[in-house]
């Protein structure tokens, strides 16, 4: 078997496994080295289905490579290379192992060609990305971290089941269209819709990522959201009911964005924003729409990245991104400021910026299409999107009033990282061609009209006339420290309690029963004990999360001798 | 609290800030003139009224952040509310 019919992402996996042993130096040049090595051998593939195991009387095919997972593929491995280059000042490697083991999985998931190798690194890619939520520290970085596992299992259970599902029906595990009327069709549609972050059941990405890390929130905000993307653009194009869930993706968050204090979190809600413009251009399902759903998963990847990495330079020089705490920034970390207005700008859709060559293609699309009331809504949440990512981060962060913090400029690392990103944010939006030359369908558009050009720049700057408008009078609301409640409110709060008073119930409850049961057995119980010691294998009780864990852990073994063997 | 030693910046100055304000005006009025010069062809009937994508950002806009307000008021908690139950 050569390494062309081997899965990009198990470069990064097993390669992930030598940066903790690897000193200094050599491991910096390493983590530069490894994603450079996966450019390479995704340029070694050619289409096909490859890498075909046999397990339990099924083929699992772990490399297909077409146009969709190649775009994809590639623009993995980029935010891979520009999430190591910005994790390189760190002194322990266990955020870049597992960002990197991460960012692989994601990568695997994207070449899976069935169901059962998508599940498996679909599962892998929420418990390595969990570790870069909890890399934030303290115990409210746990408790989001435990939070966000557990919705991103439960993503998993269901693709499994909704296999299961599907496999019991057809007799195939294989990974196609699957559409809302498959067996199994519903399950794996509310597996992807988790991890996309359809609304409600979006909280876990509101909630996680601006708890992690500086490093950890670049990775995040890259793999697990667009991966859900892709696979709904394998399973479910043309599915309509994809296009008022997107619509209201686009059109809720921005409301919270512009109340958000803590400005990773108002990013984390444009990140949904953005989401709801690719799940709208895979419900209409045509071949522009697709398009536009790919390349702007492309673009946003670059711009969302450049966006928290430069809020994670400002987290990590001046310890807060609260926005009531910040301000006049742009003074001490001038490099930064322009970095991030290069990322305001592309995901506000400025022309010769890469959002306005991608986004423009879904909006087109519901045009002509007649999606009027979708068209009119995706209009109104690219006017929001600037008003909050394109004006508020940096204006916030970086301007507004001086809160008079003085701090160093960012590392030398990360002003890299930031400027490989913002090269790409440019390159993409002056000269489109070549992505577009790697979409998954043939293009015929031209984002560059007169009137196209001039209808968005009319778009964004009458509503840079709005904010200013609304500050000059003092009307825009203030910066405020605050947590504004969103659906999660209902699972932290009244939901909680439920279960706490429950299950103390329930302990209650058992305990007294214990006890007169133990009483009974009591002689019985001290031979079992002598025979199997206290903490034998047959007295621990094991959770379900466990045993799904454990499926995965064999399949990866079983994986990994294929491989040696 | 700045250091008495920090030379002000241009953007320390409210005239020049104001500059800025009264600039955004200046430009949104060029691009609603521009309008009289390009032929716009849009997918949607309406974007072919005059100035329609400026109208529909800046009503957008309002509309979003008093929106935003009124919500805040029901939604707004202190910053450790999850902490403390």
């Amino acid at each position: 078997m050569n390494v062309a019919e081997l899965s990009p992402g198990l470069t990064l996996i097993f390669g992930s496994v030598l940066i903790p042993l690897l000193p200094g130096r050599l491991r910096s040049a390493y983590m530069i080295l490894l994603p450079l090595l996966g450019l390479v051998h995704l340029s070694l593939l050619s289409s096909g289905e490859f890498g075909a195991l046999h397990y339990f009387g099924q083929e699992l095919v772990t490399l297909r490579v077409d146009r969709w997972s190649m775009v994809f593929g590639w623009i993995f491995m980029i935010a891979t290379l520009i999430s190591a280059i910005y994790a390189l000042h760190l002194r322990s490697p266990l955020q870049a192992t597992a960002g990197f083991a991460y960012a692989g999985s994601a990568i695997g998931a994207v070449f899976a060609g069935d169901l059962m190798t998508l599940f498996v690194f679909w599962e892998l890619t929420a418990v390595t990305s969990v570790l870069l939520v909890w890399a934030g520290g303290g115990l409210s970085a746990y408790r989001a971290g435990m939070r966000y596992l557990i919705m991103q299992i439960a993503s998993g259970m269901l693709l499994f089941f909704g296999a299961l599902v599907q496999l019991n029906a057809t007799g195939s595990i294989s990974f196609e269209h699957i559409g809302l009327d498959a067996p199994g069709g519903w399950l794996i549609f509310a597996a992807f819709g988790i991890k996309c972050a359809f609304p409600f059941l979006h909280n876990w990405l509101q909630d996680a990522y601006p708890e992690a890390s500086e490093v950890g929130t670049v990775f995040l905000s890259a793999f697990t959201t667009k991966l859900a993307v892709y696979a709904l653009a394998r399973g479910f194009a043309g599915e309509d009911l994809l296009i008022p869930i997107g619509a209201a993706m686009t059109a809720f968050p921005i409301f919270y964005a512009v109340i958000e204090n803590d400005l990773r979190r108002v990013l984390a809600y444009s990140l949904n924003n953005q989401l709801g413009f690719m799940v709208v251009g895979i419900g209409i399902g045509t071949e522009l729409s697709l398009n536009g759903t790919a390349a702007h998963a492309f673009t946003h990847i670059l711009y969302k990245a450049l966006l928290f990495m430069s809020m994670g330079a400002v987290l990590y020089r001046v310890g807060t991104v609260k926005g009531s705490e910040l301000g006049g920034l742009y003074k001490s970390m001038p490099l930064t400021a322009i970095f991030c207005i290069i990322g305001a700008a592309s995901i506000s859709g400025f022309p010769l910026f890469s959002g306005f060559v991608s986004k423009s293609m879904i909006l087109s699309s519901a045009g002509q299409e007649a999606y009027l009331i979708t068209w009119a809504i995706l209009l109104f949440a690219s006017a929001g999107v600037f008003h909050h990512s394109g004006i508020k981060i940096p204006y916030f962060a970086f301007f507004a009033h001086d809160s008079g913090k003085r701090c160093k400029e960012a590392p030398a690392n990360m002003l890299v990282a930031m400027g490989i990103a913002a090269f790409f944010c440019i390159g993409i939006g002056v000269m489109p061609g070549p992505l577009y030359a790697m979409l998954p369908y043939p293009v015929d558009y031209l984002p560059y009209t007169s009137s196209h050009v001039l209808a968005q720049l009319q778009l964004l700057m009458f509503s840079a006339l709005a904010f200013s408008v609304l500050m000059w009078t003092r009307i825009y609301p203030p910066e405020l420290r605050s947590v504004n409640l969103d659906f999660d409110w209902v699972y932290r709060v009244p939901l909680a309690r439920l279960t706490q008073r429950t299950g103390a119930a329930l302990r209650a409850t058992l305990s007294a029963g214990e006890r007169g049961v133990s009483a009974a057995l009591t002689g019985l119980l001290d031979r079992l004990e002598a025979q199997r010691g206290p903490s034998g294998l047959l007295r621990r009780s094991w959770p379900t999360a466990s045993m799904a864990l454990w499926v995965m852990v064999m399949l990866l073994a079983y994986l990994l001798f294929y491989y040696l063997g | 609290m700045t250091p008495p030693a920090e030379p002000k910046r241009w953007l320390d100055h409210a005239r020049n800030v104001r500059k800025i304000y009264h600039a955004v005006w200046v430009v949104c009025g060029l691009l609603l003139l521009a309008e009289l010069f390009v032929d716009k062809h849009g997918d949607v009937e309406i974007e072919h009224w005059f100035g329609f994508h400026g109208f529909y950002g800046l009503i957008a806009c309002v509309a979003l952040v008093l929106a935003a307000k009124l919500l805040r008021r029901a939604l707004i908690r202190p910053e450790d509310y999850y902490e403390r139950r």
